[in-house]
């Protein structure tokens, strides 16, 4: 076989590939709609830090302000002192990289269509990307938040003044805390930390129970896209919620009580 | 089965013929026949139109990833490209691979994955465990499903770091999908002692993948190459270079190599 | 038209393996584990190889699922497979050694599936008494040729890609050389060599309707007659039972016999197992008597149990399946499009993927078919050639000195059929023979032996007159008619009558092929290369109609009408030789070896 040829680098240039792509698809549809939510997302969030308001009421306390720091030496939201945890631990994520990459970046928006920016492209090799590469500190982190969100679905269970109740905002909160602990437990750094990163499962000592724990946290990686879209929805709509029993604009509809 | 009936009897491709410096798209009318493949429409331009329209082909059966190219811009094995997929009427364009040199017409020198092949460390035993080897089925489950890659380098043409941003040589070449799926079947197997790590970030640039997941897109073989490869070699390469607490948790809990 | 010889690229090595399929790579990692110089020359990229086609297993009797298997079994199989007209000595070196290569291959890297307890599995196949198929799902051969293919470029083996081999260069009487050309751009390329080891694979694009790719013409057959070895054995044709039938663009590619290994059952248009009816009575008593011992057998299997029950009929020959198959459906017992059932829906459909994802991808994306939910339908496919290029048993050594043959290519070591599985093992056993018996051919070579220029002018000449020519016959016209005509006269079933005009029409389109002719240029151009192709191809339908038409008796692979019986005192002991006599193909029959008697002895007992 010969050598490589040197080939020409400018975009049409070749006469086989003439345009940005051959595809005949609506293949900027996953980009523009991804790209739209992310965006409303994060005004809604950023909205919602600001506002430092309505976001407790009785014993429901918002996903975004916990858990709860209250510090004299803090004139700010909360929320900020909480809210870079989850936020990194979805821009880490080895699925939101790959969604923001395409929609945001657009390298490559899509496949087999050509980038934006074809020159300088480094990965993650270089700042800030190479910073990609901590995802699994903010897992550990995120673990934690999430045992506060237990804990507070929990909490929302009683009443502040004595006795239990059964509200539709509290199965919210359950299934907030559902979708968020698949998405969390189904993460690629703990699958890896968890299993993965043995090379032998059965025969070798120590492997078996990290096996089984890895095999459970492969079967919810596989859908982790799932899981991060449902999570993502269920943390602002649980959040809206709240906010809107705060203002008096909604209820929490108590289904029963004792 | 589903024999289409209402479809009309001819269908009308657009294919490359030329090399990388010069050529153009050709358009030829081809007969329908039932549960036809892009190939087969190929074959029969050859047969009848054009005898020195080059292609590589082999099996025919999506076993030996020889017919690569790109259908309508969808990078695809042509042997598995189903003619009633497409639209009556439509026209379906072939190109080929864009990452690789043009030799001619859909044939592409892909050589270059050859090469890159050499470089990785190959499966190395112990070499004084001569006694017969036991290994169970889930040891292996995870290597397996990289050892069914037909190299069809389908991923690696549709590697936006390779397709486009041509990192191919010297210091900036990334070695690709294909590669990261062989290294990781090596590196996770339980009978492997080499370390790839260093070679994975500082030569074959792991780095340089932004887990965008076309690779497994258009995977024929449907490895899931992102998920099961590159991510967990990415961990691994982690471990060893990003974070100084993985040290200890290896120390405590074991893992890497089965030493 | 003469071309400067001193500019051809020149290369030299001690050893040339022409193809690189599993017995090729095997053979130049051996070449090279003895310290000497191998060229490995392949038509297709490396990797791509028939090999990857084979889907079943590779039979070696290792003795992990039943324990009772043994090689003195596995050769006994095999020589009854092959209706005794094997190469005894290649048999017993096979059965031996077939253990020692897989666990190589494991050592090298391949994985195959695990027994419960962590050995390798083996699955049933057809003729094999015990399960005897190491296997990986249905992709075994990929497996193979990747270790091998990794195994061979970490050790420094020069790999010569999409380049054809077109004519061996002789000194005197021994080989000196070879000419080749790059399919890439039509240079040439010339090879200095002590040794040449052929593993070309075999003639399946000589039929229509057929399993192999357009790489299997025959090439190392028709290099090696011309350079003056033996054919054995080549109106043997082996009809693979289950090829898909539709739809037509895939007609033929292999369904693998794992399907029945794994309980496929084969039913016609009115639901009976037709199989039970077609079991030869001297193997009669290794099946199944009815269908509820099948199913039992079948349970077992899937379970990992021992039983008594026997076999499925199912799992009855190639040769024997396949004429069941032709014979149902000729008498109006077919399919919609012309095949039979076989149906491995009534598994648990995860079982069915695991076991063959392969199988369950192909009838889905290309036939629409899920077999998960619904039977296939298949007929039978060209598949494998048991005759060849004859070789001694140890050391894989053709009659002219310094060529070599391992694999499809070589003849004599699978008599009149082959078994399922025993393809890819002898792969492996002969591919290292003949790297080995090269290997030591060539270090008892004192220097480079050298060819004549006016040979290679000669062969230069012959590879470019197809462009020169102005007019003449399109060469896949040319193509098609030979598959016409062997199908319609040396197919499935043959008669005399048929085969007669069946060599007549191939004589003539042997003249038609010296007339061929093709435009385009050089660079890389299909059409050209089918020109040379169709020489190799010619010489395999010559040879397969010859001997065909020669052999007055049924056996194996080789189905006569008009001699429906195995005539053992004629024909039972004697090979369809086929040599190069000046223009003519002389054939004669030669004498098997006698078997020693303590081989003998296996065949007494049950």
């Amino acid at each position: 076989m010969t050598e490589a040829q040197t080939e020409p680098k400018a975009p049409g240039s070749r006469p086989s590939h003439p345009d940005i792509t051959q595809r005949k698809d609506a293949w900027w549809g996953e980009p523009a709609t991804i790209a739209t939510i992310f965006i409303a997302f994060i005004i809604y969030a950023t909205f919602r830090v600001f506002e430092n308001n309505y976001f407790e009421s009785g014993n429901f306390l918002s996903p975004f302000y916990s858990p709860k720091l209250v510090f004299d030496w803090w004139k700010f939201s909360p929320a900020i002192l909480i809210l870079w945890i989850p936020a990194g631990f979805r821009t880490t994520c080895y699925y939101y990289r790959k969604a923001y990459y395409r929609s945001f970046f657009m390298t490559p928006p899509a496949c087999g269509v050509d980038p934006y920016g074809k020159d300088g492209y480094t990965g993650e090799t270089k700042f800030p990307f190479v910073f990609q590469n901590l995802h699994r500190y903010f897992f550990y982190l995120a673990a934690l938040v999430l045992i506060f969100l237990w804990y507070d679905a929990v909490v929302s269970l009683f009443k502040p003044e004595g006795g239990m109740q059964l509200s539709i905002l509290s199965i919210v909160m359950f299934a907030n805390c559902f979708f968020l602990s698949g998405y969390t437990f189904g993460c690629h750094a703990y699958r890896h930390l968890c299993g993965g990163s043995l090379d032998c499962f059965s025969s070798c000592t120590k492997a078996k129970t990290r096996f089984k724990v890895w095999e459970f946290v492969t079967k919810l990686n596989e859908h982790h896209m799932g899981w991060a879209w449902c999570s993502l929805f269920s943390v602002a709509l649980t959040d809206l919620y709240i906010r809107q029993v705060c203002t008096g604009a909604a209820n929490p509809i108590i289904l029963f009580q004792f | 089965m589903s024999e289409s009936h209402s479809r009309s009897k001819e269908a009308t491709l657009k294919v490359y013929r030329g090399d990388g410096a010069q050529g153009q798209f050709e358009t030829y009318k081809v007969p329908m026949e039932a549960g036809m493949v892009v190939l087969d429409a190929i074959h029969y331009i050859q047969a009848n139109y054009a005898p020195d329209l080059a292609v590589r082909w082999n099996c025919k059966a999506a076993k030996c990833g020889s017919c690569s190219a790109e259908v309508n811009g969808h990078p695809s094995l042509m042997c598995k490209t189903r003619m009633d997929h497409f639209e009556d009427g439509e026209e379906i364009v072939v190109q080929p691979m864009k990452t690789f040199p043009l030799i001619k017409d859909l044939v592409t020198d892909v050589s270059w994955n050859y090469r890159v092949n050499e470089k990785i460390k190959p499966f190395s035993p112990d070499e004084s465990d001569t006694k017969e080897w036991v290994i169970y089925q889930e040891d292996i489950e995870r290597v397996q499903e990289f050892r069914k890659c037909i190299e069809c380098f389908l991923c690696q043409d549709v590697c936006h770091v390779l397709r486009d941003h041509e990192k191919k040589d010297g210091n900036e070449q990334f070695m690709g999908p294909r590669f990261l799926v062989r290294t990781a079947g090596l590196e996770m197997h339980p009978k492997d002692t080499a370390d790839r790590l260093d070679y994975l970030k500082n030569e074959g640039h792991i780095g340089y993948c932004n887990i965008t997941k076309c690779c497994s897109e258009v995977c024929p073989e449907e490895i899931h190459i992102t998920d099961n490869a590159i991510i967990p070699l990415k961990e691994r390469v982690v471990d060893e270079y990003y974070d100084p607490l993985a040290k200890v948790f290896k120390n405590m809990f074991g893992g890497g190599k089965n030493k | 038209m003469t071309s400067n010889i001193e500019s051809i690229e020149t290369v030299e090595h001690d050893v040339i393996v022409v193809g690189a399929g599993g017995a090729g790579l095997r053979a130049a990692i051996e070449v090279s584990a003895q310290g000497l110089s191998v060229g490995l020359v392949c038509k297709s990229l490396l990797g791509k190889a028939h090999t990857v086609m084979a889907e079943g297993g590779v039979a070696a009797a290792l003795a992990n699922v039943d324990q009772e298997d043994g090689w003195e079994t596995h050769f006994r199989d095999t020589m009854n497979g092959g209706k005794k007209l094997n190469n005894w000595r290649m048999a017993q070196l096979h059965a031996q050694e077939a253990p020692d290569r897989v666990k190589e291959l494991e050592r090298w890297g391949a994985v195959f599936d695990r027994t419960k307890d962590g050995k390798i599995l083996q699955r049933a196949f057809g003729g094999h008494k015990w399960k005897r198929l190491c296997h990986v799902g249905d992709r075994t051969g990929l497996e193979m040729i990747r270790t091998l293919q990794d195994r061979g470029v970490h050790q420094g083996i020069k790999v010569y890609m999409e380049c054809t081999i077109t004519k061996l260069l002789k000194d005197g009487d021994k080989i000196a050389g070879a000419l080749g050309y790059y399919r890439e751009d039509g240079r040439l390329i010339l090879f200095k060599t002590k040794a040449v080891v052929l593993a070309s694979g075999g003639v399946g694009k000589i039929y229509s309707i057929t399993s192999n790719s357009w790489e299997y013409t025959a090439d190392g057959q028709s290099l090696a007659y011309e350079a003056g070895a033996e054919l054995i054995d080549m109106e043997f044709v082996q009809f693979h039972p289950t090829g898909m039938v539709w739809p037509p663009g895939v007609r033929g590619l292999l369904v693998t016999e794992g399907v029945r290994g794994e309980g496929g059952l084969l039913t016609n248009n009115k639901g009976e197992r037709f199989m039970f009816n077609y079991l030869p009575e001297s193997t009669r008593h290794e099946f199944a008597a009815d269908v509820k011992e099948a199913k039992e057998w079948i349970d077992a299997a899937i379970a990992g149990q021992k039983t008594t029950a026997r076999r499925p009929p199912e799992l009855s020959t190639r040769d024997n399946v396949a004429r069941a198959i032709y014979t149902e459906v000729k008498e109006g017992r077919g399919s919609p499009h012309g095949g039979v059932f076989l149906d491995i829906s009534y598994q648990d459909s995860d079982r069915v993927r695991k076991k063959l994802p392969s199988m369950y991808h192909q009838f889905k994306e290309l036939a629409d078919v899920d077999i998960t939910a619904g039977p296939m339908e298949v007929g039978p496919t060209c598949h494998y050639i048991m005759g060849g290029i004859k070789v001694d048993a140890d050391t894989a050594q053709t009659r002219v000195p310094g060529i070599f043959a391992a694999g499809e290519v070589a003849g004599g070591m699978h008599g009149a059929n082959r078994l399922g599985g025993n393809s890819l093992s002898d792969l492996v056993v002969f591919g290292r023979r003949a790297g080995l018996g090269a290997a030591e051919y060539a270090k008892g070579l004192k220097e480079m032996p050298k060819f004549k220029d006016s040979d290679v002018q000669a062969a230069i000449e012959e590879l470019d007159a197809p462009l020169n020519r102005t007019e003449g016959p399109n060469p896949y016209d040319l193509h098609k008619k030979m598959n016409e005509i062997m199908s319609a006269y040396v197919g499935i079933f043959r008669e005399a009558s048929e085969m007669k005009i069946g060599v007549e029409k191939v004589a003539e389109l042997k003249k038609e092929i010296a007339k061929v002719r093709v435009g385009g240029g050089k660079k890389f151009n299909p059409g050209w290369h089918l020109c040379r192709d169709l020489k190799n191809l010619i010489v395999a339908a010559e040879a397969v109609a010859v001997s065909a038409l020669s052999r007055e008796e049924s056996r194996g692979a080789h189905s006569r009408l008009d001699f429906p019986n195995l005539e053992d005192e004629k024909w039972g002991h004697v090979n369809s030789t086929l040599s190069k006599d000046g223009d003519k193909m002389k054939l004669e029959h030669k004498p098997l070896a006698s078997m020693p008697a303590d081989l003998k002895k296996l065949f007494e007992t049950k």
